[in-house]
């Protein structure tokens, strides 16, 4: 019964002395070993338990590469005790350090196991001398391997690995891994150097880690600095970034609202059928993708789907103008509701056409990706250009009203329209391209809308509370107010959106700005449109 | 504009009895004999007539003809509104589905014990959203007295609020209209969440029994069609009463030309708040009703295009008239629930085309092709 007992406790002794020896290993001088590499003695010590631990820290030292598959044979289980010393490689079994193939009956085999504990240190090892080699993909693996599970063991080869590093990502990785490692260094000037590096990567959580278990004061004062500055920078970071996804929203809210803002806001036409007009742009530029797909000219497909989208649209608004808006003039109630169904037809239409389901419209390859502004700030390249794109439009069509003479005549049908009627101005024509155009650019802001969104006959439906609220908000006539309803619509709704949820967000906005218009009504009725006097 | 033809001239009032001073002999024959239809010939058609026979009227036409008739009671509460006051509302389908939550609260509770989880108190989806105990706002909506209280109110409390910060500021037209919808969107929206305590996007549906009584049985869905009709030629009535009464004549002045209401010294504000909430209140009812006979309720009742419907049947079957858009629901409603069946495909576009023909050729809609209201 006693040896029985010995027999169990034995590997746990075993244990026990391991982990006690294996800190005084990695901290005192090396004693003169034997040079690491593949030599028959190294492995003989690998594979022995009571010598593995020493072996292993010096191969990591040495940082032999050599050793990286006998070290992933050991971790995964595929190391046989010899004489000699068998490898298992994908299912063949060959001696291990000549690498000829061996013969032996398996069942004779004994497999060197490794605890826990080894198998930690092992995997740090062999992330370690993977630092060494092999693609870019897996060296930034084996960087994130040493962040999970940091040990200031490898630092001299994690160091070695920076020294040597080409590819600027990695580099950027194992920099924050030295850190990492180097904050467990004993030596305290070390873990000074490596606060500061985490600072700048902000790496909070490793810096709160070792918040926790820091002695020195000077390195726990310069640990408390560095996690408030973290702090801020993380706080800026998320500032940043909602502002952006707010502009970003407000673009595509100026983009839907834009030609809102010259049927409604000038021409005084309620057209409901306004969000379609953006669905039909958003599938112009699907059909437009689909001709372009195989050719080798495919990135460039959005050059010829805005032509294309503004052309669809505008068409369609045309005809619009020409069968219902144009009949219904000084009836804005009756424009209402007749272009709600010409907005159900239009829907239907294209679900008869293209089928109700969704259709698939890809970036080109230039508008994937993002911006990188800092480690947890990525800016999408696709609503960049979009943003861009809006203050595009938005220029556009203050040029177009202000610096042309169609602007102009519009201008003076919307002021007066009898007056400009007897000077001479076609008035009905005059309508005609005005509402036309006004229905194209919500083609355009449909082209955009494509890009960062679902496509389907439904799409308009969404934008039409919407974009109303920000003409009604901007107040009517105006492009610098509609462009800044659209872009504090987008803000407030994205700033209220952490707080209170995205549906809760749009609720409260809806609210705010049918408070809004209480406070300021006369903001709205300003204008001396057509169609806005009633009774 | 257009719409000033219904003249402001005063109605020749004869000394006659209440009821000839509403409408005519033929026209009270007419509506007494579409109400005896309804109320009488439906329900002894549907229990006393076996099922075999070519005579009986199926559960599927008590259901409809009681949901057209809920419908119709909303467009005559919507013609109050625009056909006589020219507000044009395109919120109504809030203060229906209000009423029709406020009804589906009672009949939840009333489902007791009989749901999936069993559970005596909370209804299903509270139990599936692991709630312990009903929200604060569920007091008492075991009562149906209290339920069919919240039915007038809550709408009627919406609207006078909603009401009196929008016409106190002079909103009015399309910029009206266009909040009116931004107020159903915005509560369809809220309705959506399951945290609102309402069932998110299931609604309340499941519904087993009312006072008692359960709701699959033909005598319940007699009395409910009974209950709606009835209802429905209350409200015709009173509605009548109303716009033939002074106050029926400022609010058509007011539609006509409010800024002159306004300078001969009436304060439209008041009047327009009066009948703004006179008409949610009617909507909450007929949403009340409506539920117990279809059997759900959820938030897709507040999606703005359900309201732009109502206005539609009113439009179709003739504005400020009350009958037409009685006549325009049942038109309405009767085609949609015939081509959704038979053509699906078809039924957007000919609810389209509805929207665009009405507006275009018949600014009267179809009751106005044979009948002008103010020739007296």
């Amino acid at each position: 019964v006693p040896s029985a007992e010995l027999r169990i406790r034995l590997p746990l002794l075993l244990l026990v002395f391991a982990v006690a020896a294996s800190p005084a290993a990695a901290a005192q001088p090396p004693d003169p070993h034997p040079r690491p590499g593949l030599d028959a003695a190294t492995l003989d010590r690998l594979v022995d338990p009571e010598t593995r631990d020493e072996t292993i820290a010096s191969l990591v030292e040495g940082t032999d590469v050599r050793a990286l598959p006998l070290l992933r044979a050991l971790l995964e289980g595929n190391l046989y005790r010899g004489p000699p010393v068998l490898l298992d490689r994908q299912g063949t079994l060959e001696d291990a350090l000549t690498g000829a193939p061996a013969q032996v009956d398996r069942d004779q085999l004994e497999q060197v196991t490794i605890n826990n504990r080894v198998r930690k240190t092992l995997e740090r090892a062999v992330a370690a001398l993977s630092l060494l080699q092999g693609t870019p993909a897996e060296r930034l693996e084996a960087a994130h391997v040493l962040q999970e599970n940091p040990s200031a063991e490898v630092l001299p080869a994690v160091q070695k690995a920076l020294a040597a590093e080409s590819s600027g990502e990695v580099r950027e990785t194992l920099r924050a891994t030295v850190a990492m490692l180097a904050l467990a260094s004993p030596d305290a000037g070390q873990r000074l150097t490596a606060v500061e590096e985490l600072r700048k990567a902000h790496a909070k959580r490793q810096l709160m880690q070792r918040l926790e278990v820091e002695q020195d004061p000077a390195v726990l004062a310069a640990l408390r600095e560095a996690v408030r500055d973290v702090d801020l920078a993380l706080q800026r970071a998320a500032m940043v970034g909602l502002a952006f996804s707010g502009l970003s929203l407000g673009s595509i809210l100026l983009l839907a609202a834009l030609g809102l803002a010259i049927t409604f806001g000038l021409m005084g036409v309620i057209n409901m059928a306004h969000g379609e007009l953006l669905m039909v742009g958003a599938y112009a530029t699907w059909l437009v993708q689909a001709a372009f797909r195989g050719t080798r000219h495919f990135d460039w497909y959005l050059l010829a789907a805005l032509p294309a989208s503004f052309l669809a649209a505008a068409l369609v608004g045309a005809l619009l103008e020409i069968t219902v808006v144009r009949k219904l003039y000084g009836r804005p109630l009756e424009t209402l509701l007749a272009t709600w169904g010409a907005s159900l037809l239009i829907i239907q239409a294209v679900r008869v056409a293209f089928g109700a389901q969704n259709v698939e419209v890809s970036n080109p390859s230039w508008m994937s990706g993002g911006v990188t502004l800092l480690p947890d700030l990525v800016l999408p390249w696709n609503r960049i250009v979009i943003l861009l794109f809006s203050a595009g439009v938005l220029l556009g069509v203050w040029l177009l009203l202000t610096r042309t003479r169609l602007g102009l005549l519009v201008r003076a049908v919307t002021q007066d329209r009898q007056r400009a009627a007897g000077l001479g101005v076609r008035t009905p024509r005059v309508d005609l391209l005005a509402f036309a155009i006004g229905s194209g650019i919500a083609g355009l802001g449909g082209c955009a809308l494509s890009q960062i969104g679902n496509v389907g006959p439904e799409l308009g439906q969404g934008f039409i509370v919407d974009s109303f609220m920000v003409v009604v908000l901007g107040g009517v006539g105006q492009l610098a107010g509609t462009t800044i309803a659209a872009a504090s619509l987008g803000v407030v709704n994205k700033l209220l959106e952490p707080w209170a949820g995205a549906v809760m967000a749009k609720i409260v906005v809806l609210v705010f700005v049918i408070l809004f218009i209480q406070r300021r009504p006369q903001g709205l009725f300003a204008l001396r449109g057509r169609a806005l006097e009633e009774g | 504009v257009s719409t000033a033809s219904v003249a402001l001239q005063p109605t020749v009032v004869e000394p006659a009895s209440p009821g000839r001073r509403l409408y005519p002999r033929p026209v009270w024959t007419i509506i007494l004999a579409v109400y005896a239809v309804l109320a009488i010939g439906m329900p002894v058609l549907h229990l006393l007539v076996p099922a075999g026979s070519a005579l009986h009227v199926s559960d599927y036409t008590v259901t409809l003809a009681g949901k057209i008739l809920c419908y119709a009671t909303v467009a005559l509460a919507m013609d109050l509104v625009w056909g006589y006051t020219g507000i044009l509302s395109l919120g109504h389908g809030l203060f229906f589905a209000l009423g029709g939550y406020a009804m589906g609260m009672y009949l939840m509770r009333a489902i007791g014990r009989d749901g999936v989880y069993g559970d005596p108190v909370l209804p299903d989806f509270m139990v599936f959203l692991d709630w312990k105990e009903l929200p604060w706002y569920w007091t008492g909506s075991n009562h149906l007295l209290q339920q069919a209280l919240l039915v007038v109110l809550v709408p009627g409390l919406l609207a006078f609020v909603f009401g009196w910060f929008a016409f106190r500021s002079r909103i009015r037209g399309v910029y009206f209209s266009i909040i009116t919808q931004a107020l159903t969107y915005a509560a369809m929206l809220l309705f959506f969440r399951n945290q609102t305590g309402f069932g998110g996007n299931n609604g309340f549906t499941d519904f087993k029994r009312i006072l008692g009584f359960p709701l699959a049985s033909p005598r319940t869905r007699v009395v409910l069609l009974v209950l709606s009709a009835t209802l429905l030629l209350s409200v015709l009535v009173a509605c009548r009463a109303l716009v033939l009464s002074k106050v029926g004549r400022v609010l058509t002045a007011i539609r006509d030309a409010e800024d002159r209401v306004r300078f001969c010294g009436y304060d439209p504000v008041s009047f327009k708040l009066f009948v703004w909430t006179l008409s949610a209140a009617i909507c909450g009812i007929a949403g009340a009703l409506y539920v117990p006979q279809v059997g759900i309720i959820n938030p897709s009742e507040m999606s703005p295009a359900n309201s732009v419907e109502i206005a539609i049947a009113v439009a179709l079957g003739g504005r400020g008239t009350l009958l037409g858009p009685i006549l325009g629901a049942a038109l309405l409603h009767g085609a949609k629930s015939v081509l959704t069946v038979a053509f699906p495909e078809l039924w957007l576009f000919v609810l389209g085309l509805m929207f665009i023909l009405v507006t275009r050729w018949l600014p009267r809609g179809v009751l106005g092709l044979f009948w002008r209201e103010d020739r007296t």
